[in-house]
């Protein structure tokens, strides 16, 4: 079974100075600091005991007061999985750095994110919508949309 | 003196009859060789995350059937058990069983079909096309017999199926396991050795395992180079634990060795379905969960091994009756992620093999 590392075994791997980044522990993965992302994703990634190299999945959530970006990594070596999230508070332009120079696999998903809820990932190299056509307006996965029903 | 030449936008779809469903390739060609490309799709977005934010539960089944629809019983399971996952609801026995028989069935389809387009994409065009139809024809009869329909089934529900097997199920299903195994030795007599499909697939669109992991590829583009993931075995789920098959890797991550692993996969999916319709066990097939029910406030990451690749569904509820936000990982969009890598730097009629050999759905991919 893919095992789910905790919060604290994360924040332990950490190296000092990251640890300043993590805002809270939770049962399965650990909030942290947008500007810290990339620092952190790269700690985990490269970490010997962690080893979380495949980024699985990116999920992009509108909570209302702020969104909230969730990443799931596996260690396929280890059978093992993480979460990591991100939360934007300044939701008339949300941006934050962008995976994509860590693992390609994020290219997409942001594009995916940038299109749906609108957050801008700084360092992507086409950043630009995806599914809906330039031009269109708004961002249907934020809970205010309105499609004009 | 060498001749000068100019890079040239070349447009790739979004109708060419090869792109496997409405999908566009900006290709950035010298002369015939690719220097660049860019995926370009959303022809067929319909935006089923935001159409799940406002269905009960319940009423996104039929939804998900339409993601990867050669594979609609796959997308049914892998949400089905999702929201299970969330609020904690029992599968009796005979429905894992129908749940396993089903997404098996599945991917012997899927992979058929992946297969027979990908010889269409080389240019056998059509004739092994068909002989793996004949034999998805005869699958898509049995979906038929439990669902009533061909394509988009909504069969499964939470707590087990809609229906249980009729009586003329297990035999046919039978009848077809003892003739399938010859069949595929007719496919690889006629294709695995033939000397255009080595010349044409061999070492070409290869995707090294760094490059496969990076770019969170999964299901059969991902063991083709070589990485032994596949989710039945690492994090199994239903009843997979309790069924004995092997996971096929490929050596070179070539189209090629996409295609051999997909073969091989055909095999071990017909182990399973052996070990499944002698095991299963008589009983019911459902336990009864309201229509409107209300799953406590969380989020849950549930995944299957789909045909494609990993499938997951990222529910997250708030205690009322629709999903408060719910995502889809898409293995056809992640696995067009390295597309760019093993284009560049190939012939314009290799870059149609190479897209074919990752075998994509656009549904899934578009949403």
């Amino acid at each position: 079974m893919t095992v789910a590392i905790t919060g604290e075994e994360v924040v332990g791997a950490l190296d000092k100075e990251l640890k300043g980044a993590v805002k809270s522990v939770e049962s399965e993965g650990i909030l942290v600091q947008a500007e810290k992302i990339l620092d952190i994703a790269l700690c985990v990634k490269n970490n010997k005991n962690l080893k979380l190299d495949y980024l699985v999945s990116i999920t992009g959530t509108d909570y209302i007061d702020y969104l909230e970006v969730s990443y799931l990594f596996y260690s396929l070596d280890n059978n093992k999985r993480f979460t990591l999230k991100v939360r934007l508070e300044n939701k008339s332009n949300p941006a934050m750095p962008s995976l994509t120079g860590i693992w390609i696999g994020a290219e997409l998903q942001e594009r995916e994110i940038y299109d749906l809820l609108g957050i801008t990932f700084s360092g992507h190299p086409n950043m630009k919508r995806i599914f809906l056509w330039e031009g269109f307006h708004g961002h249907p996965l934020r809970k205010d949309f309105s499609n004009g029903n | 003196m060498a001749i000068k030449t100019e890079p040239i936008l070349l447009n790739l779809g979004p109708i060419h009859p090869s792109t496997h469903g409405v999908f566009r390739m900006r290709a950035l060609v010298d002369g015939e060789v690719i220097t660049d490309i860019e995926p370009v799709f959303g022809y067929l977005h319909r935006g089923i995350e935001k159409l799940a934010e406002q269905k009960s539960y319940r009423q996104f089944i039929p939804l998900t059937d339409r993601l990867d629809y050669v594979a609609s019983m796959n997308n049914n399971l892998a949400y089905v058990t999702a929201v299970e996952k969330l609020a904690g609801i029992e599968v009796p026995e005979r429905a894992e069983y129908i749940r396993v028989i089903m997404s098996e069935i599945q991917r012997i389809i899927s992979h058929l079909l992946g297969i027979g387009s990908f010889f269409n994409d080389m240019g056998t065009f059509f004739t092994p096309f068909f002989y793996m139809f004949i034999q998805k024809e005869k699958l898509t009869d049995l979906l038929e017999m439990v669902s009533g329909q061909r394509l988009l089934f909504n069969y499964m529900r939470f707590g087990g199926v809609s229906h249980d097997l009729p009586d003329e199920f297990l035999p046919a299903l039978n009848t077809f396991l003892k003739e399938m195994p010859a069949e595929i030795d007719k496919y690889e007599r006629l294709l695995k050795e033939n000397e255009i499909v080595l010349a044409r697939s061999k070492k070409v669109g290869i995707l090294s395992p760094d490059m496969a992991i990076n770019s969170s590829a999964s299901g059969p583009v991902l063991r083709a180079s070589g990485i032994e993931w596949d989710i039945r075995k690492a994090d199994p789920y239903s009843i997979y634990d309790r069924f004995d098959f092997d996971i096929p890797t490929g050596t070179v991550g070539d189209c090629y060795d996409r295609y051999r692993v997909r073969v091989e996969e055909l095999r071990q999916s017909i182990r399973i379905l052996e070990q499944a319709v002698a095991g299963i066990p008589k009983g019911k097939v459902l336990n009864p969960v309201p229509l409107r029910f209300r799953p406590p406030e969380g989020e849950v990451y549930s995944h299957i091994e789909s045909n494609k690749g990993e499938l997951g569904f990222h529910v997250i509820s708030d205690g009322s009756d629709k999903p408060y936000r719910l995502h889809i990982r898409a293995p056809s969009l992640l696995n067009l992620t390295a597309l760019r890598k093993m284009l560049t730097g190939w012939k314009i009629a290799d870059a149609i093999i190479i897209f074919g050999s990752i075998d994509i759905c656009v549904g899934e991919v578009d949403r």
